[in-house]
């Protein structure tokens, strides 16, 4: 994969499913209308102000309670390119790669700044921050799990190496 | 001679095919049931297609429940149903519910016996990890690993580390399963547990009727936990009895099983709890709620709908009246329940106390129907989340009890104690 560069939007500790994308707006699964509502009920202009390529920041726990996909799809649907989070929910961890987001564990996110600018290096493991050059080293991504992101999630991943065994 | 192990890593090696797991395995493993309601069905059933399945891995196992929006609540809702319900009837699946047929998922599949001890249940429900008190692992998962599943009747999982519960002492009047899981989540957090198993033993477990085994086990998702479990006794065996449809393992964890911890908790110290916004770490004990004035009660869920639940709420509401600024909305949450509640005259005093009687559904626990807040409004609910907009507006409130507490509440208009309400 590709680094990427993205500005930071930073949320707290245990941000819950809930608050990624609300129950009342799971009467859909269409990733555009969930992308409407992404962050509502923590931020709720979020996603009318992420663009393309932006990154989530958070603390512990991030996507923890409900075990709805609709959450990762309703975040990669807004544009955001990535979430780092010090660590995740497991149902949410499973989701994300699942349906092709990318996240990293790492616990020294935890002083960036929302509006920061970041670049993270996935097959590194390196999130560096552009404006003061601090760096941080987590676990990269292993190369099986970004062919799966970068085929945009489990079933197109699976699809892929089903048809080049034929 | 194999290692010692947990529950947990028991039922995981038999599913896997292995005679002995230890936590961090990965392992491919054998799933007896999967399941999907209204809301995580249609997504996993994109998936399935996506990947170019034509059947289900076998039509008694594979099992839809619309439960979450219905009876439905809107066009979109209805359309949602629709999906899951063409899919089931293509499909053939044995296990469809819908109207007066279905209930809430978690309280239905344990009382139709589709779920037994033993067994291996993923569900695209995070409070799938609820059939643990029938000595089963189970587990919540999102729609993409259902419709995997669903495709091959198996899932890849992480053998997780077990923490050890010990529940001693006998709790005191009015302490229920539900303030035995929330003192937990209170003492450990949201993430206490997070990735890894919840076993639940101690002599107060063993005394719990399988209601308040249920609960607990629910919860285990709200510590961030991968399961809740509990070994399978007579209580258990009584419980299965008359209705499992398939045959039952009864596996439990060995006397010198490794446990990455051991925490112990005397429940006559525990009184009813109260989780209070936005998270059910925040739990105090009731009598040091303060003056939390309220304006709806909601008792039900797959927490806190079973027909236990609602006896321990009739008993607090008998002879009395919800305060006129409460609306107290009880949800029994199977068509099972609903009918032993009316059989025992339960409804005539949901009726006198000015209670709202609503169908099966999970409806406002997830702020979908049938009782959404405004903002500035506070609930006291038996539910099990209490996420900012959890139950409707973002600047709303949504407080974790137990059915007495809840019920006392809402007769007060305010949080209470039951035994302030029901004497004794």
């Amino acid at each position: 994969m590709q680094p990427i560069e993205g500005r930071v939007w930073v949320f707290g500790n245990d941000v819950d499913t809930d608050l990624i994308i609300a129950a009342r707006y799971l009467n859909t699964s269409d990733p555009a209308e969930l992308a409407k509502h992404c962050m509502e009920d923590a931020d709720p202009g979020f996603a009318a102000k992420v663009q393309a390529g932006d990154i989530i920041v958070a603390g512990k726990n991030f996507g923890c309670g409900s075990s709805r996909e609709h959450a990762p799809i309703s975040i990669k649907a807004a544009g955001a390119a990535c979430v780092i989070a010090r660590d995740f929910a497991r149902i949410f961890y499973r989701n994300a790669f699942n349906t092709g987001l990318p996240i990293l564990e790492c616990a020294g996110v935890s002083g960036i700044q929302s509006g920061a600018r970041l670049r993270v290096d996935f097959d590194k493991g390196v999130i560096t921050v552009l404006d003061s050059g601090e760096t941080h080293v987590t676990k990269p991504i292993p190369p099986f799990m970004q062919e799966l992101l970068a085929a945009g999630g489990l079933m197109p991943y699976i699809k892929r190496k089903l048809a080049a065994r034929v | 001679m194999t290692r010692a192990m947990t529950i947990t890593e028991k039922i995981l090696a038999d599913h896997a095919g292995l005679d002995a797991v230890s936590p961090g395995d990965l392992v491919n493993a054998r799933v007896d049931v999967a399941l999907g309601n209204d809301i995580t069905a249609p997504i996993a059933i994109r998936e399935f297609r996506e990947l170019g399945a034509q059947k289900v891995f076998d039509r008694e196992r594979v099992i839809l429940v619309p439960d979450h929006f219905t009876p439905a609540k809107d066009i979109k809702s209805a359309i949602q149903v629709k999906t899951v319900r063409e899919f089931a009837m293509e499909q053939e699946l044995v296990h469809w519910y819908e109207g007066g047929e279905s209930g809430v998922e978690h309280a239905l599949l344990p009382e139709k016996g589709l779920v037994v001890p033993g067994d291996l249940v993923i569900g695209a429900d995070s409070h799938t990890c609820t059939y643990g008190a029938l000595g089963a692992f189970a587990t919540g998962v999102g729609s993409t690993d259902l419709a995997a599943a669903m495709a091959t009747g198996e899932v890849w999982l992480k053998v997780p580390e077990t923490i050890r519960f010990v529940f001693n002492g006998a709790p005191g009047p009015w302490v229920e399963g539900k303030d035995l899981v929330l003192y937990t989540i209170g003492k450990i957090g949201v993430d206490g547990a997070l990735y890894q198993a919840m076993e639940f033993t101690g002599p107060a477990i063993d005394n719990l009727s399988m209601a308040g085994r249920f609960t607990i086990c629910n919860m285990a998702i709200e510590a961030g936990g991968k399961n809740g479990i509990i070994a399978p006794d007579a209580k258990t065996l009584a419980y299965v009895e008359g209705r499992g449809l398939r045959k039952h393992t009864l596996f439990s964890s060995d006397p010198d099983a490794r446990y990455i911890k051991t925490i112990v908790f005397d429940c006559s110290q525990i009184e009813p709890q109260v989780a209070f916004p936005h998270l059910p770490e925040n739990t105090r004990p009731v009598s040091q709620a303060g003056d939390v004035p309220i304006h709806q009660v909601v008792i039900g869920s797959c927490t806190n709908g079973r027909i236990e639940d609602m006896r321990s709420a009739a008993r607090v509401l008998k002879g009395n009246k919800a305060d006129r600024r409460v609306r107290l909305i009880v949800i029994p949450a199977t068509p099972l329940v609903w009918r032993q509640a009316m059989a025992e005259g339960l409804f005539g005093i949901f009726l006198d106390a000015g209670a709202v009687i609503s169908p099966p559904t999970c409806g406002p626990c997830l702020g979908g129907h049938m009782g959404i807040l405004a903002d500035g409004e506070r609930c006291v609910a038996t539910t099990n989340r209490n996420f900012v907009g959890r139950m409707g507006h973002a600047k709303s409130e949504v407080y974790l009890a137990n059915p007495a507490v809840a019920a006392a509440s809402a007769v007060a208009g305010k949080i209470a104690h039951p035994a302030d309400v029901a004497g004794k």
